[in-house]
């Protein structure tokens, strides 16, 4: 199955900070110091939406979004052009990143001390309709991909994958490390 | 192409009306043609202009970063997508929605298109439009595809055309209305869409319907052309027609309409328009962009020889039969309501919150047992969530009769007055339910620098100030003051409305030392009501970072100063411009940037505020004339012809080529002698006489030989073709169509300027 927009949310630990402010010039920071090796744009606020994207750092490649969408803060990594290479390799680079700046944002001044993700509480959305319908054949399709490749960074039967949402929504698999494994991390 | 796309391409195939996905394959050609460098950057930035398909801030390749400016590293292989428009850089995509009426499957494709492609929040513009941010330009053919499977167009919605015809919300169920303007809007928007009279203005052109003129919802005396339901008896019948105005608009010189007729028959209101068209083609301004809109036409004429020259052209248009059958729709349209009316006390019991919404939010019908709700977003912003749990509402308690508003808001209507407590608990559980609609916290706001190439200062940061601190206040609000309205633009170009509003604010610059200071000029008094009846009064510009205290002053003002039941308006008028601006004197003051860097940042930013990232707006359009247009009309029936070509199809892609050297030939033609024959015989003699004949279509060296082939062509159009004939048919349609272009500029060159 041919898949070309991955997103990864990972979900920040309670409690979370509920001014979203500091992330502005943090995003602002990243592009002046090209903290991500793409290329960064500009930075969207839309704190004022509910359940929105919260903050948006505004890219070429992905964009990255600290929000509250679905109504639980997290770090978004929205992939925007089609990544390269297999199923697998998009899976990684996708979380590589979202972690990678789930890390950097816990590391901010603005946030140090008051913002940590948990990186074993992940969804995973596949952003295309057409390549990836949100229906029970497309999730059996991806189980096998995302349960090897959260196997390789978890470890095997440490986690369970759940597909969320209703059918209208695009293709969205919770992936979360069970409580005894997640207590040990 | 991106797999995605093709596979919408496939599944949406012979789904989708004839008409529009011609009009997607044509400009997926076109994207396909400049890309190989084939159409020019001008024409291609005005083709995509006219399908909606706009530009956004730092689409020039580089931004200024807060310490210096950068550019940004896109990929190099590619053209532009308009005069210093990177091919990558975000864009932005703007839906036309005629009279704001959307249906709940329409919701529910912009959430997906919201979410695939954008930054998964959809906006709501001051002319009912939906704008999605942050678009790449290769995927707006297949979101207009899945549009279009949908019902909806994005033609014509920038560029130099007719904009979105906009119309009251509460058109149909006003209680103050003359009768429903929605099916005259809707006639209007699709009569006029892609009009060959309506294809060469120098700038845009705006239309506006309301039902009634003491209500403001249609803001006819802006635009450049508006009406106002009216009737008159006529031989004992009621007649149905308008209160016309031309030449209203707002920009940086904003001009109120002028009265152009007291009733304009509703059988007259199409012919009128394109007389109207045709006139402005005819005489508008081409080649200052900043004078081009109809307002200084008029105001150049004056409005009784404005008149009299459209009066001219009306008498002289060719009947059409559309007009008399687009009438004969207007009394077949019909709005239902989903459940039955209920009669029920418009203040029961209920929470606080719930009571305040019901006031605040809901308008009783006129339609006995049905209200119309509002649901206010905040900036006009809606997740693709909300989207979609708005269209279960749409559905669940209407006929899916749901509509964009002006004030970036959309009106549900047909709600049964039974039904309002439990759409207000669904509304509430998509945060849609805030009790703000028709108050001072409802602020609307253009992009500004969010996404605006034009923009000055933050309007939506600003917006997003105001209206937290209007919401979190501890002291409610006086009733007097709770209703006003605050617009916000971020240049002095309007599209937030600031004119028309209680309190308007639009971004400049200012400087301290050498540092650049966002500040927003304070305008105070303008009319929202009656159809947007008198302008507000600029009283002095104020630091961005001080306008809050600004606002609390000039409300406290009025609420210490006004007299018995006076307005707002009032008020500013009685007292004065000076006085109003002694209110905000002190508030002018800047400390250094060493005392204070936060003045010098704008809100929602981070970075030291400059205007290094201004671009040049693409409002204007780019000026490029039909002939250009033809001609690369004439461009893609070659490239076409070569696809053909390659699937084997000899027969088909000769014809092509064929076509192609026709179209220029007219292209040619229109441009000499203002009209083109259609019958291709004709088509070929005209071109013979006026261009063959005087030698003016001849190559320095070539003389005639060009225009050789294109009369062979004509010979053999029809016959059997192998591959290799038809090959050198499309290679001679290459030659001619470059003679088309070098024949085209010679005249260009000779010819002299309009006045």
């Amino acid at each position: 199955m041919e898949v070309q927009h991955i997103n990864i949310k990972i979900f920040a630990r309670e409690p979370a900070p509920a001014d979203l402010a500091g992330a502005i010039p943090v995003f602002h920071r990243w592009i002046q110091q090209d903290a991500t090796g793409e290329l960064l744009i500009d930075v969207a606020d839309y704190r004022h939406v509910p359940e929105g994207p919260g903050v948006m750092l505004i890219a070429h490649e992905a964009h990255y979004s600290l929000g509250p969408t679905g109504g639980r803060l997290g770090l978004l990594y929205n992939r925007r052009t089609p990544a390269t290479g297999s199923t697998r390799e998009k899976l990684e680079q996708a979380y590589s990143a979202a972690l990678a700046a789930c890390r950097r944002l816990e590391q901010e001044p603005e946030f140090r001390g008051s913002l940590a993700f948990d990186e074993g509480d992940v969804e995973v959305i596949f952003n295309d309709r057409a390549l990836t319908p949100n229906t029970d054949e497309t999730f059996e399709a991806l189980r096998g991909e995302l349960e090897a490749f959260f196997a390789s960074r978890w470890g095997q039967g440490t986690f369970v994958l759940e597909k969320t949402g209703e059918p209208r929504e695009r293709l969205t698999v919770r992936v979360r490390r069970s409580p005894e494994t997640a207590l040990r991390a | 192409m991106k797999y995605s796309n093709q596979l919408w391409k496939q599944r949406l195939a012979g789904r989708l009306p004839a008409h529009l996905a011609e009009e997607i394959d044509v400009f997926e050609d076109e994207i396909e043609l400049r890309r190989q460098g084939k159409i020019d950057e001008r024409v291609f930035a005005e083709t995509r202009l006219r399908r909606g398909v706009y530009g956004q801030r730092y689409d020039n390749g580089q931004r200024h970063d807060g310490i210096t400016t950068r550019k940004l590293p896109y990929p190099e292989d590619k053209p532009t997508k308009g005069p210093n428009t990177v091919w990558d850089a975000p864009g932005m995509q703007r839906i036309k929605i005629p009279f704001g009426g959307l249906n709940a499957t329409q919701l529910e494709v912009l959430a997906e298109l919201a979410e695939e492609y954008s930054d998964g929040v959809a906006h709501i513009t001051t002319r009912q439009d939906v704008q999605l941010h942050f678009i790449h330009l290769d995927d707006t053919p297949a979101i207009m595809r899945r549009l279009a499977a949908v019902g909806i167009t994005t033609r014509e919605a920038c560029g130099n055309t007719i904009r979105n015809v906009t119309a009251c919300p509460y058109a149909g169920v006003c209680r103050d209305q003359v009768f429903d303007v929605t099916p005259y809007a809707k006639m209007t928007a699709y009569y006029l869409l892609g009009h060959p009279e309506c294809q060469d203005f120098g700038r845009k052109f705006k239309i506006a319907f309301s039902g009634c003129s003491r209500n403001p919802c249609a803001l006819v005396r802006m635009h450049d052309f508006g009406v106002i339901a009216k009737t008159r008896e006529n031989n004992g019948r009621l007649e149905r027609g308008f209160e016309a105005y031309v030449g209203g608009g707002l920009g940086a010189v904003p001009y109120q309409a002028k009265l152009y007729s007291e009733f304009l028959p509703e059988t007259e209101l199409l012919p009128t328009l394109v007389a109207i068209a045709r006139l402005f083609t005819r005489l508008g301004e081409k080649r200052n962009r900043n004078r081009a809109r109809i307002k200084f036409l008029v105001d150049k004429l004056g409005i009784e020889e404005f008149k009299r020259l459209v009066e001219q052209e009306r008498a002289q248009l060719p009947e059409d039969p559309r007009w008399k059958e687009a009438l004969e729709e207007i009394p077949r349209y019909r709005e239902e309501p989903r459940r039955p009316a209920a009669l029920v006390e418009i203040e029961p019991a209920g929470s606080a919150e719930f009571r305040e919404w019901l006031r605040r939010n809901v308008y009783r019908q006129r339609q006995e047992g049905y209200a119309a709700v509002t649901i206010a977003l905040p900036l006009g912003d809606i997740t693709a969530a909300q989207l979609r749990r708005l269209a279960d509402i749409t559905r669940n308690y209407t006929n899916e009769t749901i509509r964009t508003t002006v004030e970036q808001n959309f009106l549900l209507r047909w709600v049964s007055e039974a039904d309002l407590p439990a759409i207000y608990e669904d509304l509430k559980a998509a945060h849609l339910a805030e009790p703000v609609a028709n108050t001072i916290a409802d602020i609307t706001a253009c992009p500004g620098t969010d996404t605006c190439r034009l923009g000055i200062a933050s309007s939506r940061g600003l917006a997003a100030e105001l209206r937290t601190r209007l919401l979190e206040r501890r002291e409610p609000l006086d009733e007097s003051v709770r209703g006003l309205r605050i617009k916000i633009s971020g240049c002095f170009n309007s599209c937030g409305q600031h004119h028309l509003a209680d309190v308007g604010f639009y971004g400049v610059k200012r400087n301290k030392g050498r540092y650049a200071v966002p500040h927003f000029q304070v305008l105070l008094g303008g009319q929202w009501g009656e159809n947007a009846a008198a302008y507000g009064l600029a009283i002095g510009v104020v630091p961005s970072k001080r306008v809050p205290e600004a606002l609390e002053r000039i409300l406290g003002r009025y609420l210490a100063g006004r007299q018995d039941g006076e307005s707002f308006q009032a008020f500013i008028q009685r007292i004065g411009r000076a006085e109003c601006l002694k209110m905000i004197e002190d508030l002018r003051e800047i400390p250094t940037h060493q005392a204070d860097p936060s003045y010098y940042v704008d809100w929602g930013d981070a970075r030291e505020f400059t205007i290094g990232d201004l671009g040049v707006g693409e409002c204007a359009g780019e000026l490029v004339s039909p002939t250009e247009f033809q001609l690369a009309a004439a461009e893609r029936e070659a490239f076409e012809a070569q696809l053909h070509l390659e699937k084997g199809e000899a027969g088909e892609a000769a014809r092509r080529a064929y076509e192609a050297m026709k179209r220029a030939a007219q292209a040619l033609i229109a441009h000499r002698l203002g009209r083109a024959p259609q019958d291709p015989e004709q088509v070929v003699e005209t071109f013979r006489k006026h261009f063959y004949d005087t030698e003016l279509f001849f190559d320095a060296f070539a003389r005639g030989k060009f225009a050789q082939y294109y009369f062979n062509a004509h010979k053999r159009n029809g016959g059997p073709w192998d591959e290799d004939a038809a090959r050198k048919q499309i290679e001679e349609a290459q030659l001619f169509l470059e003679a088309a272009h070098a024949c085209y500029q010679r005249l260009l060159e000779q010819e002299q300027p309009v006045i």
